[in-house]
C-alpha cells in the first residue's frame, strides 16, 4: 500500500467523520427528545442514549387530554388555512407582479420584500389592535390572518420569480386560443408551477404550525390554542413540576407531520429552491 | 377566410416608434410574408394583427370590419409562435383541442376537428403523447395544427422555422406551402429569411424601420427592387454596389460613369435629374461579367469559392475598398491574384439615387 492509497483512505474516513458529526449536531437534540418521551419520569435525568425500558405513558397521557386534541386540530385548520389562502394570493399577485407591465412594479415588490424583514415583535401590538377590531381576538382566524401576513411576501416573491421564468410566449398561444388571465393561470400556469407551488407551500405550512408568539398573544382560552402554545402550557402535577415527558411526547407527536411532508416532497422542494437559479 | 386591411397602422411604445404608417392590403388567401432584417418591426405588425399588442392608431380591418379592438379569439386569427409554445402539461391531444374547448364547442365536434387537422398533419400517431416526447418537426407541426383546430379566418406564424435545424427547415417550408395550397386559407408569415420569403410568398412585404419598403411578388422584388434597401436585402450573394455620376439623361435612358468602370449608357428614366448627381450603381453577382483587364479599370482577384455548383469570385476595385462578388457555373476559369476588368449585362443593372429610390426604367424599356 503506497502513500498515494493511505491519503486517500485517510481523506475518505475524515469525510465520512465529517457528516457524523454534522449529522449527530443536527439530530441529536431531536433524538433526545424522543428517547425522553419515552422515559417515565422517575427515569427522567438519568442520562442514556437508549431508553432501557420503552414506556409510552406519556404519549397516553397527552392524548387524554382533551385540550391538546383541540390544540391539534386548531392548528391543523390554521396552517392548511394559511398555506391555502397564501399559495392562492401569492399565484394571483405574482400573476400581477410578474407579468403583467405596471408602473411602480418593482417598488411593489421591495415593499412586500420588506414587510418580511420586521421582527415579528415590532408588528405584534399593531396587529393585536387589528386584531381586536376585526373581533378576532381568541379565534384561529385571527391566528389565520397574522401568519398569512408573514408568510405572504415569501410566498409572492418565490412565485413571481418563478412566473418571470415560464416563457411569456406559452401566456401569449393561450391568449390566442381565447383564454382569460384567470384560464391562463389555473389551466396552464399552475400546472408547470407545481414544484414552486409545494416549496412555498411546505413553509408556510411549517412557519404556520411552528409559531409561537402570536399563537401565546392572540389566544386566551384552552380551547383556541394551537399546538406550540399548548405544549409550553403543558402543566404538571404541581406547581414546581415542569412535565418533560408529555412535553417532549407532544412535540415529537407535532414535528412527525412535518417530517412526513418534508419526505413527500423533497424532491419537489429542492426544484423549487433551485429553480430560479439555474433554469434558463 | 379573410382578407386583411392595415390603414396608416401605428405602433408607438414609449419613446420608440416601431410602426410607421404601414398601408397593406391582404388579399382572400394570400400567402404573405412579411420579412426585414431584425428590428425592423415585422414581428410587431404581426402581434398587431393577431391582438396581441393594441395598435396606437391607424385602422386594421378583417373583410371589411374594424377590429382595433377585439380581443384575439374575436378577431378568428390562429397563430404559431417562434417557440412552439406548447402546453408542456398537455398531450398533444389536449393542445390541439384546448382552444376548441374553451370556446364552448361540443364535444363531438372538437374531437371531429382535432382528428381531422391531426390528419393534414399526419400527428394521428403522436396523439397522446406530451410534447417533450416529440421531435422539434413533430412540436412544428403540432403547434400549427393547434393554430388550424379553431379553423381560424387567418394563420399566422412568427418565425416558424427558425428553431430547426438546415434540413429540417427545407422540408417545413415544404410541407408549409403545400398546406397553403390545400386549405386556401390567408396567411401572413414572419421570417428574417429572404429564402423562405421567395419561396413561400405570393406577396412579399419588405420591412424596415418600421416601415413599408416594398411589397410585390417575389419576381418583382427580385427584378424591379424600389429601394436601394431592397435591392440589397433580397438575393443572395448581395446585389454589389458602386458609387456612380450621373452625366446626362433623358426619358429615355442615361449615360453614368462608375468608378472603376468607366462611362455608361444604361435604359433608366433620368429626366428632371441634374447631372454630376451622386448615384450608386447596383449588379447583381450574376449579371457581372468578367473579362481581361484594361488600363484604366481594372479589380484583382482577392478570394474564389468553390461551392460545387457554382463560384463566388470576389474581386476588390483599386480605389475604395468594397469587395464585388461575381457568381458564376463552376468550373471557373478565374484564379486568385487575376486581374479583371468588369463587363456587365448593363440591361439588367439597377440605378439608385441618394435617398435609395431605385430610378424607373424608361418608357421604351418598360413596354419592351
Amino acid at each position: 500500500m503506497n502513500t498515494r492509497q493511505l491519503a486517500k483512505i485517510a481523506k475518505r474516513i475524515g469525510f465520512w467523520a465529517l457528516i457524523v458529526l454534522i449529522m449527530v449536531y443536527a439530530v441529536f437534540p431531536f433524538y433526545y427528545a424522543v428517547v425522553t418521551s419515552l422515559k417515565p419520569s422517575s427515569d427522567l435525568f438519568r442520562v442514556e442514549l437508549w431508553p432501557s425500558n420503552w414506556n409510552f405513558d406519556n404519549y397516553i397521557s397527552i392524548f387524554s387530554q382533551t385540550s391538546f386534541l383541540r390544540a391539534i386540530f386548531n392548528s391543523i385548520v390554521v396552517a392548511f388555512s394559511v398555506v391555502f389562502i397564501a399559495l392562492l394570493l401569492g399565484i394571483t399577485a405574482s400573476y400581477a407582479l410578474g407579468r403583467v407591465r405596471f408602473r411602480g412594479r418593482s417598488t411593489v415588490l421591495l415593499v412586500i420584500l420588506g414587510v418580511s424583514m420586521f421582527p415579528q415583535v415590532a408588528v405584534l401590538s399593531g396587529l393585536f389592535e387589528v386584531i381586536r377590531a376585526l373581533n378576532l381576538y381568541n379565534n384561529p382566524a385571527g391566528l389565520i390572518l397574522s401568519y398569512t401576513i408573514f408568510t405572504l411576501p415569501f410566498t409572492v416573491w418565490v412565485l413571481t420569480t418563478f412566473m418571470k421564468q415560464l416563457p411569456m410566449e406559452l401566456e401569449e398561444a393561450a391568449i390566442m386560443d381565447g383564454a382569460t388571465p384567470w384560464i391562463t393561470i389555473t389551466k396552464v400556469f399552475l400546472p408547470l408551477m407545481w414544484p414552486a407551488m409545494a416549496t412555498t407551500g411546505l413553509l408556510a405550512f411549517i412557519a404556520a404550525w411552528n409559531e409561537f408568539l402570536f399563537a401565546l398573544t392572540f389566544t386566551l382560552t384552552d380551547a383556541q390554542r394551537t399546538v406550540p402554545v399548548a405544549i409550553a402550557l403543558l402543566s404538571g402535577g404541581s406547581a414546581y413540576e415542569l412535565p418533560w415527558g408529555p412535553i417532549m411526547a407532544a412535540s415529537v407527536v407535532v414535528t412527525v407531520p412535518l417530517v412526513v411532508l418534508v419526505i413527500i416532497f423533497q424532491r419537489r422542494i429542492v426544484s423549487g429552491l433551485t429553480a430560479g437559479a439555474v433554469k434558463g | 377566410m379573410a382578407s386583411v386591411t392595415l390603414s396608416k397602422i401605428n405602433k408607438v411604445f414609449g419613446s420608440d416608434h416601431i410602426i410607421n404608417d404601414v398601408d397593406l392590403h391582404i388579399g382572400d388567401g394570400e400567402f404573405v410574408v412579411f420579412v426585414g432584417p431584425s428590428g425592423c418591426g415585422k414581428s410587431t405588425l404581426l402581434r398587431l394583427i393577431a391582438g396581441l399588442e393594441s395598435i396606437s392608431d391607424g385602422d386594421l380591418s378583417m373583410d371589411d370590419t374594424v377590429v382595433n379592438d377585439l380581443p384575439p379569439r374575436e378577431r378568428g386569427v390562429g397563430m404559431v409562435f417562434q417557440s412552439y409554445a406548447l402546453y408542456p402539461h398537455m398531450t398533444v391531444y389536449d393542445n390541439m383541442a384546448f382552444g376548441l374547448k374553451l370556446a364552448k364547442t361540443a364535444k363531438e365536434t372538437v374531437h371531429e376537428r382535432v382528428m381531422s387537422t391531426a390528419k393534414i398533419l399526419q400527428l394521428e400517431e403522436l396523439l397522446h403523447r406530451k410534447p417533450k416526447a416529440l421531435s422539434g418537426g413533430q412540436r412544428q407541426r403540432v403547434a400549427m395544427g393547434r393554430a388550424m383546430a379553431r379553423e381560424p379566418r387567418i394563420l399566422l406564424f412568427d418565425e416558424p422555422l427558425s428553431n430547426l435545424d438546415a434540413s429540417l427547415r427545407v422540408q417545413m417550408r415544404n410541407e408549409i406551402a403545400r398546406l397553403h395550397n390545400r386549405l386556401g386559407s390567408t396567411m401572413i408569415y414572419v421570417t428574417h429569411d429572404q429564402v423562405e420569403a421567395m419561396t413561400l410568398a405570393d406577396k412579399i412585404v419588405v420591412l424596415n424601420g418600421g416601415h413599408v419598403e416594398q411589397v410585390g411578388s417575389p419576381h418583382e422584388l427580385y427584378q424591379r427592387p424600389a429601394t436601394k434597401f431592397v435591392a440589397g436585402f433580397i438575393g443572395s450573394p448581395t446585389m454589389n454596389f458602386m458609387p456612380a455620376e450621373l452625366l446626362a439623361g433623358d426619358a429615355n435612358g442615361c449615360r453614368v460613369r462608375a468608378v472603376g468602370v468607366g462611362e455608361l449608357a444604361l435604359p433608366q428614366n433620368a429626366q428632371q435629374r441634374q447631372s454630376g448627381e451622386a448615384l450608386t450603381l447596383g449588379i447583381r453577382p450574376e449579371h457581372l461579367c468578367l473579362a481581361a483587364p484594361t488600363d484604366n479599370n481594372c479589380f484583382d482577384i482577392v478570394n474564389v469559392e468553390y461551392l460545387g455548383n457554382e463560384v463566388y469570385v470576389y474581386l476588390e476595385p483599386k480605389q475604395g475598398d468594397t469587395l464585388l462578388i461575381h457568381r458564376s457555373e463552376a468550373p471557373s476559369q478565374w484564379q486568385e491574384g487575376q486581374q479583371v476588368s468588369l463587363a456587365a449585362d448593363w440591361e439588367k443593372v439597377h440605378l439608385f439615387d441618394e435617398s435609395g429610390a431605385a430610378l424607373m426604367l424608361s418608357t421604351q424599356q418598360a413596354a419592351a
